[in-house]
C-alpha cells in the first residue's frame, strides 16, 4: 500500500481486487458485476420487445421467448438491481456513519463472490442446454414439469447468490449498529443509511423462506423428494407462498435504498434539509413492517378465500400511506429550496411522478376483485416496471452520477448525463405507459406472440420503440463512463459543492483507511453543519493514532467457488429427474462442498489479526493531501 | 486501581457469577420439569384438544428460558438483538399461521 | 500489542470478554442477527411440515403416529437439554478466566452432541428400514426429513465448530481474540437446543397425538 501513486501492472490490480476486503473496492466489484448483468438483462428485454414488435413475429421461438423472459426477470432482480444497490451501500454507508470499514470485511468480500459465482452459474445455462423457462417466479407445478436443466440452473444459482445477499444484509445491520462514529445517534443517521438498515433487516427476514423453498425445489428435482409432487401428497401452493413471503419484502429491499438515494439527492440540490426527517424514518420502518403482511396480494386468484383476500387487500392499500408520506416529504423538501438542476436531481424529479403512477396502479391491484381482471395481463407488467424502473433503476442511474466522483474521483459528463436521461425517461414512458392499455384490453403477459387485428398492434409497436430509446440512453451512459474513465480530472472532496453528509468531507476517492481520525458527529447533516460554521473539516473524536486494518484474503473467492463447483455436482448427480446423472456428479458435489467448508475451516484456524498503519505514515499522508493511490 | 481493590472487585464478581450460575441451574431444572410434563401429557393419552395448547405453551416458555437464561439475553446490551429476535418470531408466527390456515389442497 | 499476546489474570480479565473488543461486539451482534434469520428459516421448515403432515400417497404409507417413539425422543431431548446446560457451564468458566474448566465443559458438550447425533442417525435408519419411510416416499416424509435433517445438520456443524475451537486453542489458553468465538459457538449450540424444543413438541409429541 504505497502512498505514492504508481502505475500498477494489470495482474497486480486483478489480484488486488480478488483479495480485497476494502468496502470501497468491493463497491467497485459490485458496480462492475451488477452493471454487466444489468446489460445482459437489458439485452434480453430488448429481444423480448423485438419479438413483440409486430403480431406473429418469428424473431425468437416460444421456448426461447420463455427463457428470455425468465432470465430477464431473474437477472434484473437478483443479479442487477440488488448488486447495484449493494455497490452504493458499500461505497457510501460506512463513510456516512463515520466508520473505517464494515463490521465484517471478510464476509463482505465473501458476499460479493457468492453473488458473482451464483450469477455466472445461472447464466451458464445459456450454453449448457437451455436457460430456465418457468418465469422468474418459477411456480412449482410449472418448474417441476420443465425439461432439461434450466430450472436447476435457476435454483442452484439463486441459492448461491442468495447466501451472499443474506451475508451482506447481516453485515450492514451489524455495521450500522456497532460502527457508528461518536455522536452519530440513530436519529442523526442520513436517510440512505437508514433505508440500508431497514432493507438489510428485510433481507434478514425474507431470504430464509426463499432459501428453504429453493432447497425444496432442488431436492424435488435433483434428489427425489416430494414436497411439490401432488401424486405423493405434495402441494405446489407451498412454493407460491414462500416465494411471495420472500418476494414481496424483496421489492421493498429494492425500493427502500432507492428512496434513500433520492432522500440524499433532493436535499442536496434543494440546498435545504430534508423535510420531516423523523417521519421519513418512521415511514421507512412502517413500510418494512407492513411489507411482511401483504405477500398474498400476488396470489388473490389462487383462491385463498374471501377473508384472507380481504385482509391482504387492506394491508396492501395501507402501504400507500407511509409511501405517500415520503412523496410529500420530498415535495416539501423542494418547496422553498434553492433548487439546482443537475443530472442526479433531474433523475429525482423524473422519479417522483413516475413512481407515483406505479404506486397508484399498485393500489388498484390491491383491490382484490379488480385484481381478478388485471391478474396476469400487461397491466401488471406495466405496474411493476413503473415502480422498479421508475423507482429503483432511476435511483441507480441518479446514484451513478451522484456518487461517481466519490467512488472514482471523476465527474461523469453532465451533458451526456442529460442525453441519457432524455432518452431513457421518454423511452421508459413510451414502453410501459401503453402497456397499461394492452393489459386492460386483455393481452396476457408471458406469451410469445399475439394475433393481428385485435387492436394490440399499435401499442405493442410503440412499446417496442420505447425499448429502443431506453437502449440508446444506456449506451450513452456507457460512452459517458468510458470517456470519463479516460479523462485525467481529479475532483475535490465535495465536488457538488452542496454535500451534506460525512462522505463529502473526505477526499474523492477516500484513502483506504477512510478516516485518519474518526469524526465527531455534532448533528444531522453533519458536513453541512460544519461548513455552515466555517469549518474546513470534521472535528476529530480521537487523537491521531495507529489504525487497525483488516488484511486482504483470497479465501472468500474459493469459498464461493466451492459452492459453484458443488452446484454442478448436484445438478448432474445420479438421482436427478432429467436422467442424465452420473456418479461423478456426487463426487463433484462432495468435492465442491469440501472445498467450501475446508476453506472456511482454514479461515478459522489461521489467526486474522489484521495490521496497523503506523501514525507516522498517516502524518506523511497529510503532507500529500491525504490522497492514496 | 490498586491490587486490593482489584481483588475485592474480583471477589464480588465471582460471587455474582456464582449466583448467576445458580439461576441457570434452577432454570435448567424448570426446563427439564416442563419437558417431562409435556411427555407425560402425551404418554397418558389425554385428549388432543387439551394437550396441544399445553405443548405449545410449555415449548414457548422453555424457549424463553433458553433465550433469557442460557443465552444470557436478560443481561444488558441485548436490546437491539432481542428486537430483531422478536421481529423474526413475528415473521415466523405469520408464516406458520399462513401454512396452517390458507393451504388446503 | 495484539489480542493474542495480551495476558490476563482472573482479576484483570474483563467481566464480558465476549463484547470487550470491537471485533467481539461485531461478532456478538452479527451472530444474534444470524440467529434471527435462522429463526425464520426454521419457521419455514416447520410451516411446510405442518402443511404436509400425514400427507401421503396411499394408506400403506406410514403416518406420524405410527413411527415416532416416545422413549427415543425423550432420551434425545434429555441429552440435548443437558448439553445446553454444559455449554452454559463452559461460558461461566470462560467469564471466570478458567480455561481448563471451559475446555472440559465444551468437551462434554461435544460428547453429548455426538451421542444425540448417533441416536438421530439410528432413528432415521430405523424409519427407512422398518417403515420404508424414505426421503422421497411421500410429501410428509420429505418435509419431515428436511426439517429434522436440517436441525441434524446444524448439530453436525456445531460439533465441528466447537471441536475446532477446542483443538485450535488447546495450547494457548484464553484471550480476547478467541473468547468471542467461544461465546458465539455456545450461542449457536443453545439455539440448536431451542429449535429442538419445538421439534420435540410440534413434530414428535403432537405427531403422536395423530
Amino acid at each position: 500500500m504505497s502512498t505514492i501513486a504508481v502505475r500498477k501492472s494489470f495482474l497486480s490490480t486483478v489480484w488486488e481486487y480478488l483479495t480485497t476486503v476494502d468496502h470501497k473496492k468491493i463497491a467497485h466489484l459490485y458496480l462492475g458485476a451488477g452493471g454487466f448483468f444489468f446489460l445482459l438483462g437489458g439485452l434480453e428485454a430488448l429481444f423480448i420487445r423485438i419479438q413483440l414488435m409486430k403480431p406473429q413475429n418469428n424473431f425468437v421461438n416460444e421456448q426461447l421467448f420463455n427463457e428470455l423472459m425468465t432470465m430477464h426477470g431473474t437477472t434484473m432482480i437478483f443479479l442487477a438491481a440488488m448488486p447495484l444497490l449493494f455497490a452504493y451501500m458499500n461505497a457510501v454507508v460506512p463513510l456516512q456513519i463515520g466508520a473505517r470499514d464494515v463490521a465484517f470485511p471478510f464476509l463482505n468480500a465473501l458476499g460479493f463472490w457468492l453473488f458473482f459465482w451464483g450469477g455466472i452459474f445461472l447464466n451458464l445455462s445459456w450454453f449448457l442446454g437451455g436457460a430456465p423457462d418457468a418465469g422468474w417466479t418459477s411456480y412449482a407445478s410449472l418448474s417441476l414439469a420443465s425439461e432439461g436443466h434450466g430450472i436447476d440452473f435457476y435454483t442452484l444459482g439463486i441459492q448461491i447468490s442468495g447466501f451472499g445477499t443474506l451475508m451482506s444484509g447481516i453485515n450492514f445491520l451489524a455495521t450500522i449498529i456497532t460502527m457508528r462514529a461518536p455522536g452519530m445517534s440513530f436519529m442523526r443517521m442520513p436517510l440512505f443509511t437508514w433505508t440500508t438498515f431497514i432493507a438489510s433487516s428485510l433481507i434478514l427476514m425474507a431470504f430464509p423462506p426463499l432459501t428453504i423453498s429453493v432447497f425444496y425445489l432442488i431436492f424435488d428435482r435433483l434428489f427425489n423428494s416430494a414436497i411439490f409432487d401432488v401424486t405423493l401428497g405434495g402441494n405446489t401452493i407451498i412454493w407460491e407462498h414462500f416465494f411471495w413471503i420472500f418476494g414481496h419484502p424483496e421489492v421493498y429491499i429494492l425500493i427502500l435504498p432507492a428512496f434513500g438515494i433520492f432522500s440524499e439527492i433532493i436535499p442536496t440540490f434543494s440546498r435545504k434539509r430534508l423535510f420531516g426527517y423523523s417521519s421519513m424514518v418512521f415511514a421507512t420502518i412502517l413500510i418494512g413492517f407492513l411489507g411482511f403482511m401483504v405477500w398474498a396480494h400476488h396470489m388473490f386468484t389462487t383462491g385463498l378465500g374471501n377473508v384472507a383476500n380481504a385482509i391482504f387487500a387492506v394491508a396492501t392499500m395501507a402501504i400507500a400511506v407511509p409511501t405517500g408520506i415520503k412523496i410529500f416529504n420530498w415535495l416539501l423538501t423542494m418547496w422553498g429550496g434553492s433548487i439546482k438542476i443537475t443530472v442526479p436531481m433531474i433523475w429525482a424529479l423524473g422519479f417522483i411522478p413516475s413512481f407515483v403512477m406505479g404506486g397508484v396502479t399498485g393500489v388498484m391491484q390491491g383491490i382484490a376483485p379488480l385484481d381478478y381482471q388485471l391478474h396476469d395481463t400487461y397491466f401488471i407488467v406495466a405496474h411493476f416496471h413503473y415502480v422498479i424502473i421508475g423507482g429503483v433503476v432511476f435511483a441507480i442511474f441518479a446514484a451513478a452520477h451522484f456518487y461517481w466522483p466519490k467512488m472514482f474521483g471523476k465527474m461523469l459528463s453532465e451533458k451526456l448525463g442529460y442525453v441519457t436521461f432524455a432518452f431513457f425517461f421518454v423511452g421508459f414512458h413510451m414502453t410501459f405507459f401503453v402497456q397499461h392499455f394492452l393489459g386492460l384490453m386483455g393481452m396476457p403477459r408471458r406469451v410469445a406472440t399475439f394475433l393481428p387485428g385485435q387492436g394490440l398492434d399499435l401499442y405493442n409497436f410503440i412499446s417496442s420503440l420505447g425499448a429502443i430509446l431506453m437502449t440508446i440512453g444506456v449506451i450513452v451512459l456507457l460512452v459517458n463512463i468510458v470517456i470519463t474513465s479516460m479523462s485525467k480530472q481529479q475532483v475535490a472532496n465535495d465536488p457538488w459543492g452542496d454535500g451534506r453528509t460525512i462522505e463529502w468531507a473526505l477526499p474523492s476517492p477516500p484513502p483506504y483507511y477512510n478516516f485518519k481520525q474518526l469524526p465527531l458527529v455534532r448533528g444531522q447533516d453533519t458536513w453541512w453543519l460544519e461548513k455552515m460554521e466555517g469549518n474546513k473539516e470534521l472535528p476529530p473524536a480521537e487523537p491521531l493514532q495507529d489504525i487497525h486494518m483488516p488484511k486482504g484474503s483470497i479465501l472468500p473467492f474459493f469459498i464461493a467457488l466451492g459452492l459453484f463447483i458443488a452446484g454442478f455436482g448436484a445438478m448432474y448427480n445420479p438421482l436427478n429427474q432429467v436422467g442424465d446423472g452420473h456418479p461423478m456428479g456426487t463426487v463433484v458435489l462432495i468435492f465442491g462442498l469440501a472445498m467450501t467448508f475446508g476453506t472456511m475451516l482454514l479461515r478459522s484456524l489461521r489467526d486474522d489479526l489484521g495490521y496497523y498503519i503506523p501514525k507516522e505514515e498517516l502524518e506523511d499522508d497529510d503532507a500529500k493531501g491525504g490522497k492514496v493511490s | 486501581m490498586n491490587k486490593q481493590e482489584l481483588r475485592a472487585q474480583y471477589e464480588y464478581r465471582r460471587r455474582k457469577s456464582a449466583e448467576g450460575m445458580r439461576l441457570q441451574l434452577i432454570s435448567f431444572g424448570l426446563m427439564a420439569f416442563l419437558t417431562i410434563i409435556s411427555f407425560l401429557a402425551v404418554g397418558y393419552g389425554l385428549p388432543k384438544s387439551f394437550v396441544v395448547p399445553i405443548l405449545l405453551l410449555l415449548a414457548s416458555v422453555q424457549a424463553l428460558f433458553q433465550l433469557y437464561y442460557f443465552m444470557h439475553a436478560s443481561e444488558k446490551g441485548h436490546g437491539m438483538v432481542m428486537f430483531f429476535m422478536y421481529s423474526a418470531m413475528f415473521v415466523a408466527f405469520i408464516t406458520v399461521l399462513c401454512y396452517m390456515t390458507i393451504i388446503w389442497w | 500489542m495484539n489480542l493474542l499476546e495480551q495476558k490476563f489474570t482472573p482479576e484483570t480479565w474483563p467481566e464480558h470478554p465476549e463484547t470487550y473488543t470491537q471485533e467481539g461486539k461485531n461478532k456478538f451482534i452479527g451472530f444474534w442477527l444470524f440467529l434471527a434469520g435462522e429463526t425464520v428459516l426454521f419457521a419455514s421448515l416447520f410451516a411446510t411440515y405442518l402443511a404436509l403432515k400425514d400427507s401421503v400417497p396411499n394408506s400403506d404409507h406410514a403416518l406420524a403416529a405410527d413411527i415416532y417413539s416416545l422413549e427415543l425422543v425423550f432420551i434425545m431431548t434429555a441429552i440435548l437439554l443437558t448439553s445446553s446446560l454444559t455449554s452454559v457451564y463452559a461460558i461461566y468458566h470462560m467469564r471466570n478466566y478458567n480455561f481448563k474448566q471451559m475446555q472440559l465443559w465444551f468437551f462434554i458438550t461435544v460428547l453429548l452432541g455426538l451421542s444425540f447425533l448417533a441416536l438421530e442417525i439410528y432413528e432415521f435408519t430405523h424409519y427407512v428400514y422398518e417403515y420404508s419411510f424414505t426421503f422421497g416416499s411421500s410429501a410428509f416424509s420429505s418435509a419431515y426429513y428436511t426439517l429434522v435433517g436440517t436441525h441434524g445438520a446444524h448439530v453436525c456443524f456445531g460439533l465441528g465448530w466447537i471441536t475446532a475451537l477446542i483443538i485450535r486453542n488447546q495450547k494457548r489458553g484464553l484471550n480476547l481474540y478467541n473468547a468471542p468465538k467461544y461465546y458465539v459457538a455456545s450461542l449457536y449450540w443453545h439455539f440448536i437446543d431451542l429449535v429442538w424444543v419445538f421439534i420435540f413438541s410440534v413434530v414428535y409429541l403432537m405427531g403422536m397425538l395423530g
